[in-house]
């Protein structure tokens, strides 16, 4: 399981987890809670008649299917605790019915929690009054719906403004930011007209923009492209990250496309009969899924853009030649054939990766200086380089790819068996 | 003919109002005759001609030209027929009970469409008021209020109210969940989302109930000319009493032009509404109207 990881199976967890903090897994994000925007601590939602009953039943272990038979109660979300730092877009990902649709509407409470904390900016929201909660959602949570759900009988430009509007805004001041907000998401020309006269795309950035005109601290996503046409779906999500590029927001996500969570998903956290059963990057995801229901998720999906060079490579052992590349060839020739290596990785002496040399080049070149033996064929990576690009240019060369990082130092070499391995595996899959 | 326990009890309760709340009955009296008073003679100072340019008028700008040309005919055919005195006269009283079933009808349904137990008890109430018949009505109303127009008012208010307390608890009950959602989600009060969201999209159902209540006011209206109501009411049941075809006829008439004319205007008022209007019984109030 990856570090990032939220797992909370039943049975495991003390009873009295619900009150104290300290229950929550150890393998909690403890390192980033400086960032955390929106921490999400035993939260719960048992629908029915006697939730305290199936709280019970649900302590004792039980599965959902027995205490819906046994009581009529429904747990749609089970002790869920995850955090989103600020800044990332998170994507809780699920089945329908896997509770991830209550579980947004838990965060602004849509639906009342039935037990657990929602803290928002340092505060929980789980048990504020009916005032204290219409500020929150006034100004720091807007929310994204599946279905558009704009008011048909305001223009475009009104619908934008409402979340301005119920909090006291003037008219000027709210037509202004509204405005802004729907150049903001290409529709500028469109705002005296009627929702119902816009194409499902254009209706749902109008959605988005009333999101984002009342600059919410973390903003709510249900399902937001997934009443669209694949191709408009697509399009909006490359809205989004355009838009997450322009200003860093906090996002939940919810979706049940396992191609759009990877594709939009800082992190993603995946749920299943109302748990939350992993979280984690889209690659810890790939490389090490909790179960077979993770890994299932993955199946159909070209995971190879997730695999990065940083995650395959290797320490360069023996083949690292540290020196000024001025110097004379002759003096690294019998180092490189004593440590075996085919090949050698020449650094300078802060580390900054300079090329990389055979025995037979540097025995070519002689006494001249090594910078005469590198070889002009082998091109480095970076650290993100996924897949695609490191076959691409294992293809192009016979040689191990060298990986560098953002300073230009060599950290590690990618094999190219290790990259062959992982082509074939993928395709195997 | 003696009436048995229960009709015992209702007498008893219409003579207990009678007795001890007379004077409200009769401040309450005088303030309603006043206003409908008020609002006859106002209409009756304009001029046919003036009536007839301002009503063709508004037809055009609601329902087009077609329609602006039948109403000119019918407006000009009432007028041939001498009945246009009578028929500003059952306007102004459709009107004055128009008015006061909708200032109580709507608020009662916006509290039925937020409370399921209010609805329920109204639910009852408004089937009593709705299969009662009309006539029913006039009884207690002659025995609180005494003859004429006041007493007309108030059956009529009692018998046109229903379709409106109805009509504005569905379209309030009928706006869709995720609009309620989105507004909840941005912050809204309960007042805000009221009258942000459920009466802006509840309003073509409202105004649906706003036509049929027009239509049941006017087919009351015309009951009620037996406790001197007056206007073509009053035309209707002189043909009847006389048993002339020809009077009744011309009485019928106007109370049939006048019925189209309100019903198609103040339907152009519900357009949204129009899918769901043809689905609904809007026409009934029309079809009562036309019938007596």
């Amino acid at each position: 399981m990856t570090p990032n990881t939220t797992f909370a199976p039943k049975g495991v967890i003390p009873p009295d987890a619900i009150k104290a903090e300290d229950a929550i897994p150890a393998t909690k994000p403890v390192a980033v809670a400086g960032t955390d925007i929106l921490t999400v601590k035993n939260l719960s939602k048992i629908f029915g008649p006697k939730p305290e009953r199936a709280a019970e039943l649900v302590k004792q272990g039980l599965g959902r299917n027995e205490i819906f038979e046994q009581t009529g109660n429904m747990v749609a979300v089970n002790d869920v605790s995850l955090s989103v730092k600020a800044g990332e877009i998170f994507v809780v990902m699920g089945l329908s019915g896997s509770g991830k649709s209550t579980l947004v509407r838990l965060l602004n409470r849509l639906i009342e929690p039935t037990s657990g904390q929602v803290i928002l900016e340092g505060r929980d929201i789980a048990p504020m009054s009916t005032l204290e909660l219409r500020a929150v959602r006034r100004k720091k949570m807007a929310m994204v719906f599946q279905s558009f759900a704009l008011l048909p009988n305001r223009t475009v430009l009104d619908n934008i403004a409402y979340g301005l509007e119920v909090a006291g805004l003037k008219k000027p001041e709210r037509y202004e930011i509204a405005r802004a907000a729907l150049r903001g998401v290409g529709l500028g020309s469109y705002e005296k007209m009627l929702p119902s006269e816009l194409s499902g795309g254009m209706q749902q950035r109008v959605g988005l923009a009333r999101a984002l005109a009342v600059n919410p601290s973390v903003l709510l996503m249900d399902e937001a492209f997934s009443a669209l046409d694949p191709l408009i779906r697509f399009e909006m999500q490359n809205e989004l990250l355009r838009l997450q590029k322009e200003e860093q927001r906090t996002i939940v996500f919810i979706s049940h496309d396992i191609e759009e969570a990877v594709k939009i998903g800082g992190r993603i956290g995946i749920m299943k009969d109302g748990c939350l059963i992993q979280v984690g990057t889209p690659a810890e995801l790939i490389q090490s899924p909790a179960d077979s229901y993770v890994r299932d998720f993955f199946r159909n999906v070209d995971v190879s853009r997730f695999l990065k060079a940083s995650s395959l490579m290797t320490k360069v052992n023996g083949g690292l030649i540290s020196c000024d590349v001025g110097t004379s060839s002759e003096r690294y020739l019998t180092q490189l054939i004593d440590s075996g290596a085919e090949c050698g990785y020449v650094c300078d002496e802060s580390g900054r990766y300079q090329g990389c040399v055979t025995p037979a080049s540097l025995h070519k070149t002689g006494t001249r200086p090594v910078r005469d033996a590198l070889l002009q064929d082998v091109n480095a990576v970076s650290l993100d380089a996924d897949l695609h690009e490191l076959a691409g240019i294992a293809l192009s060369q016979e040689h191990d790819v060298p990986v560098t990082d953002t300073a230009g130092r060599l950290a590690g070499v990618v094999s190219c068996r290790t990259i062959l391995k992982q082509v074939m595996e993928r395709r195997a899959a | 003919m003696n009436s048995s326990v229960i009709g015992k009890f209702a007498e008893d309760a219409v003579n207990f109002l009678f007795q001890h709340f007379r004077g409200g009955f009769d401040a309450f009296s005088a303030g309603l005759g006043a206003v409908v008073k008020l609002l006859e003679d106002g209409l009756a100072a304009i001029p046919f001609v003036a009536m007839l340019v301002i009503l063709v008028a508004f037809a055009l700008w609601r329902r087009g030209a077609v329609f602006s040309v039948f109403v000119g005919l019918a407006l000009l055919t009432i007028h041939y027929m001498g009945l246009w005195a009578q028929t500003v006269s059952t306007l102004a009283l459709v009107i004055a009970a128009t008015f006061f079933s909708l200032v109580i009808g709507v608020p009662l349904g916006i509290w039925g469409a937020r409370n399921k137990r209010v609805e329920m008890v109204l639910r009852s109430l408004l089937d009593f008021m709705q299969t009662m018949p009309a006539f029913v009505y006039l009884i207690p109303a002659v025995i609180l209020f005494g003859l004429g127009r006041v007493p007309a008012v108030i059956a009529t208010i009692v018998f046109s109210m229903p379709p409106v307390v109805r009509l504005t608890t569905l379209g309030i009950r009928q706006v869709r969940e995720e609009l309620l959602e989105a507004g909840r989600a941005f912050g809204s009060t309960d007042a805000q989302l009221l009258w942000k969201i459920q009466l802006p999209n509840a309003l073509p159902s409202i105004m649906a109930g706003v036509n049929q209540t027009i239509m049941m006011a006017l087919s009351m209206v015309v009951v009620a000319s037996m406790i001197g109501a007056g206007g073509l009411g009053e035309y209707v049941l002189s043909g009847i009493q006389r048993l002339d075809i020809g009077i009744g006829f011309e009485g019928g008439l106007g109370v049939v032009l006048l019925a189209i004319v309100l019903d198609r205007l103040t339907e152009s008022f519900g357009v949204k509404a129009r899918k769901a209007k043809r689905n609904a019984p809007a026409k009934a109030g029309t079809g009562t109207a036309v019938r007596t």
